[in-house]
């Protein structure tokens, strides 16, 4: 197992290297010359010169990019553009606000998602099965920003609906902006979770009635196990291999919609952070934070790895 | 021998209808009669087999008196006890005493649990052994069916197919049943397995007083097992007989087609091989009258419209009982084949 671990960490390297050559490169593909940008439209030529040979962007590319990979390693993104203040700081407690949103919404995903597929699954072709399914067919299209503008407006600044709706009428359950409190974080985290809790559900239904199907379910029952137990502890657990890998995936998912969940409720997160940076053409935190959240990805895949061989202990990935 | 014994199955009327779903609102728009109006009696301690082709419904029949599918109608009787009417839990308890082995050993038993854990969640849930009893009994079990203790924690894929067939018996033994249902047990094997699994079977019933109900295609198998044959036909029996009285002088023209199409080793004397026109039909719309009408080379016109009761022919013992209008008329040549080739 600790074997496993470790030859699985080492595999994270070459796609470290990858997402840094890609961030690194970002810079140089995006039209316009970075230290004319960095000096502003106005400033003279010479200026920009200076600048420029300060920045080291006059060397070879090789030599920038080793440059800039042995800053990072040892934890410096440099500097951002705006306030000259260190990216890494930019980022500091912005990343655990970012961290915590996708969290909460792949466990409330991950929660709704395996009941709503199991439910499905065990009802299948029923009136239930198809409204769960239909559900999630809706909650999947629906975009995130909409939905998340929508929970807004019925539930933080609420609607006028007529006296006969006994609640929903002009309520303000919860702080439509901001982060922390309980009260702010329900609808982002429902925003943000529930194109994901879809996923799952759909992906938990497939797997579980493949699972249901197999004979060794059959024994199960021949057995006389109790259909619940049969459906927990021989269908579940077999039916979670694939799905838990589409949790992992989903946290990809869930961290690039956290983008647009942080600017439409004004959650002061990475996310935002990219957002302002790109419209300040601030590169160095762009950078930055793009290689946080990429290293976040590629950390998050590992734990799922991990948990893969641990659920499953009939397979071995070594 | 078998009339001073205890009756242990009853089927009776036995039925199974699978709904086929269509149209747009999906509703019922015809019915699969996979078993349709079977009844037969297993005693205790003997063997009895089902045999027939693919589709014939000698399965279901088997997954209907376990209630693994719900049947349509019909009774099932098992030691005093109507199990249709049983309620979940009270079927559940009766499971004790009904197992069943599958047919493909490499899907019936869960790649998650060690064969310990397969071993002990039946004794568990039947609550057979005292707790602190059930390691030994695991041990015990393994080694009645010829694995070793030391291969108690391994996970099923580290089993060959024939070792998994075994702990597929051990687990339907754990419970300590009265009657086992084998269905296909030894068709996913090879034939030297096969032997070895049957030989085990055969051993298992003299040492516990088991009996079995084993459903098979494969007739040299069923000749080695079974004390009395069923033979089945698209849902139907065609006819039931004690096994010497089946295979030297069967009565129904379906049954001789089957018999005839064992391989023989004996090069001098070679059968006439009996082959049959046609398929079988679909038993969603199987043939008015007798079902085998269709590719029977005796069908006359009372075949097609009068559907054959089960029953004992003049010059049988009223243990062989055959679905055939013209038995008699067969056997002593007054019919004659219709030879279209």
């Amino acid at each position: 197992m600790i074997q496993f671990t470790i030859r699985r960490i080492l595999q994270t390297i070459p796609v470290l290297i990858g997402v840094s050559i890609l961030v690194f490169s970002m810079m140089h593909l995006i039209p316009g010359d970075p230290a004319q940008i960095m000096a502003g439209e106005s400033a003279p030529q010479e200026q920009v010169d200076n600048l420029r040979e300060n920045l080291g962007l006059n060397d070879p590319l090789p030599v920038q990019y080793f440059r800039y990979i042995s800053d990072v390693v040892q934890g410096d993104l440099g500097n951002s553009i705006r306030g000259g203040t260190e990216v890494v700081s930019e980022i500091g407690s912005r990343f655990w606000v970012t961290v915590e949103l996708a969290f909460y919404s792949t466990v409330l995903a991950v929660f709704i998602g395996i009941i709503a597929g199991v439910i499905s699954a065990t009802r299948r072709n029923t009136f239930v099965d198809t409204g769960v399914m239909v559900l999630a067919l809706f909650s999947l299209s629906m975009p995130n920003f909409w939905l998340g503008l929508m929970l807004i407006q019925w539930f933080s600044i609420g609607i006028d609906l007529p006296s006969w709706i006994p609640f929903l009428d002009n309520t303000s359950w919860f702080k439509p902006s901001g982060w922390g409190s309980f009260s702010q974080l329900v609808l982002p985290v429902i925003t943000l979770g529930t194109g994901s809790a879809a996923i799952i559900a759909r992906m938990t239904r497939s797997s579980m009635l493949d699972v249901i199907g197999q004979d060794y379910i059959r024994t199960a029952r021949a057995k006389g196990v109790k259909e619940r137990i049969v459906i927990y502890r021989h269908a579940l657990k077999n039916a979670l291999i694939p799905v838990v890998t589409v949790i992992g995936l989903q946290f990809g998912t869930l961290l690039g919609g956290a983008v647009l969940t942080e600017t439409v409720f004004a959650i002061n997160g990475m996310g935002r952070l990219i957002i302002d940076s790109i419209s300040a053409r601030d590169f160095p935190v762009v950078q930055g934070t793009i290689l946080v959240i990429a290293l976040l990805f590629v950390f998050v895949n590992l734990l799922v790895d991990i948990a893969y061989k641990l659920l499953n202990k009939r397979i071995d990935l070594d | 021998m078998v009339d001073e014994q205890k009756m242990l199955l009853n089927v009776k009327n036995l039925k199974q209808y699978f709904p086929i779903k269509g149209g747009i609102l999906g509703r019922t728009v015809n019915y699969v009669k996979a078993v349709d109006d079977v009844s037969f009696t297993v005693y205790e301690g003997e063997t009895v087999s089902i045999v027939g082709e693919s589709g014939c419904g000698k399965s279901t029949t088997g997954r209907a008196i376990l209630r693994l599918d719900e049947p349509t109608s019909g009774n099932v009787e098992f030691d005093g006890a109507d199990l249709l009417s049983l309620n979940k839990k009270e079927m559940n308890r009766m499971r004790k005493h009904l197992q069943i082995i599958f047919q493909d050993p490499y899907a019936s038993i869960n790649p998650r649990h060690t064969v310990r854990q397969i071993l002990t969640e039946a004794m568990e849930i039947q609550n057979v052994w005292p707790k602190e009893k059930r390691d030994e009994k695991v041990i015990e079990l393994l080694e009645t069916v010829g694995l070793g203790a030391h291969q108690a924690d391994r996970f099923p894929h580290e089993f060959s197919g024939g070792q998994r067939q075994r702990i597929g018996i051990a687990r339907a033994l754990s419970v300590n049943p009265k009657l086992i249902i084998a269905d296909e047990a030894v068709s996913a094997l090879d034939v030297s397995i096969q032997a070895q699994v049957l030989n085990l079977l055969k051993k298992l019933q003299r040492e516990l007083n088991l009996t079995y109900l084993f459903i098979s295609h494969d007739l040299g198998v069923v000749r080695h097992i079974s004390d009395r044959i069923i033979v089945m036909y698209l849902g139907k029996i065609v006819e039931i007989a004690d096994k010497k009285s089946l295979f030297e002088n069967p009565k129904h023209p379906y049954t001789k087609a089957l018999l005839s199409a064992i391989p023989s080793t004996d090069v001098d004397n070679k059968k006439e091989r009996i082959l049959l026109k046609g398929d079988v039909p679909s038993p969603i719309d199987p043939p008015k009258g007798c079902r085998f009408h269709t590719r029977c080379p005796f069908a006359t016109e009372l075949c097609r419209t009068e559907v054959p009761e089960l029953r004992s022919s003049s010059d049988t013992t009223s243990d062989h009982q055959v679905a055939c209008h013209h038995a008699e008329a067969i056997e002593s040549g007054s019919l004659q084949p219709v030879v279209s080739s």
